[in-house]
């Protein structure tokens, strides 16, 4: 029974890190954010807005990119949480965004893929492109 | 692709295209399988939303830009036959996918995104052309994913097997362009 008590709470701990980024893989993160490079680039603009710089961007607001209406009205500060919202399901997050992708539905995945985001943005690319 | 929305020169769909214009964005699924030529659709298509349109013209917007980096490969003098030919291949595809996005995006009513005057590509990092087919690959590798992310999410079946279309050519580069660089052309069992 004690056994059994251990393992949840073992479990119970280990969800809970996942829950705060512990544990999450940049370097996993970068394999999947090869899906992304049909549209995004971390320096520069393409189908979609540049990623270096999102950390504490507000959605919609990168100089010269055509957003949405929706996206510029959508009140968002990307941070870990919000992205998590928005990549899990883009339209459902963001209706009458131009991003018409089903999302990233595995949870570590996108926890990997925004802890790649978070550090690719402190990376020798993204400085450069200031 | 082409016989995609071939009905529009026809002038035994003119009736027909003059009823999805008037009732603007949401076609019926008969409407828009009859888009994709499949009348046999027409009960399970569903009907295309203001959705639909936005995804397809980000999809142009993202083939353009394909055919955009083909042109900057091709112009750099770093491919040497057959691998241009091959790259010159590529971006027909890609033309030919636009094309057909661009005109099925008029014909459900919204307003086709235009190729940007100028595109911005990393060309200070290619030097060779293994550079230039890794560069390929990656944006064939993530319009594979691009496809494969949005076709669950069209309200239009029809429009979801066109995109699937696409989705396949677009693999088939990527694997040819892994190939090409020394990779195993097929990495896994699935695409994601």
């Amino acid at each position: 029974m004690k056994a059994a008590r251990a393992l949840a709470l073992v479990a119970l701990a280990s969800a809970a890190a996942i829950a705060h980024g512990a544990g999450r893989d940049p370097r996993r993160g970068e394999e999947i954010y090869s899906r992304c490079l049909a549209c995004h680039a971390l320096a520069y603009d393409r189908t979609g807005p540049r990623h270096c710089g999102l950390f504490g961007r507000r959605a919609g607001s990168v100089a010269g990119f055509a957003y949405s209406d929706a996206m510029k009205r959508s009140n968002i500060a990307w941070n870990a949480k919000t992205l998590d919202r928005f990549i899990a399901d883009p339209l459902k997050t963001v209706p009458g965004t131009t991003m018409g992708y089903a999302g990233v539905k595995d949870a570590r995945e996108r926890g990997d893929l925004i802890a790649y985001l978070e550090s690719a943005g402190k990376s020798e690319e993204c400085r450069k492109a200031r | 692709m082409s016989s995609f929305l071939d009905f529009i020169d026809s002038p035994l769909a003119l009736p027909a295209r003059r009823r999805f214009i008037g009732h603007g964005l949401m076609l019926s699924g008969a409407a828009v399988a009859l888009l994709v030529g499949n009348e046999a659709l027409a009960a399970t298509g569903g009907k295309a939303t203001e959705d639909d349109v936005r995804i397809l013209n980000t999809a142009l917007g993202a083939e353009l830009e394909a055919i955009a980096a083909y042109q900057v490969g091709a112009e750099t003098g770093l491919l040497q036959k057959p691998v241009l030919d091959l790259a010159v291949t590529f971006q027909g595809h890609h033309k030919e996918h636009a094309a057909t996005l661009s005109k099925t995006i008029a014909t459900l009513g919204g307003k086709p995104v235009a190729a940007k005057a100028k595109y911005t590509f990393p060309t200070d990092k290619l030097k060779s052309q293994e550079d230039v087919l890794r560069f390929a690959a990656s944006l064939e590798k993530g319009a594979v994913s691009a496809y494969l992310g949005a076709i669950p999410v069209f309200g239009n079946r029809d429009l979801a097997k066109a995109a699937a279309s696409i989705l396949g050519d677009e693999a088939m580069h990527w694997a040819i362009l892994r190939n090409a660089v020394g990779e195993v052309p097929v990495p896994s069992a699935f695409v994601s």
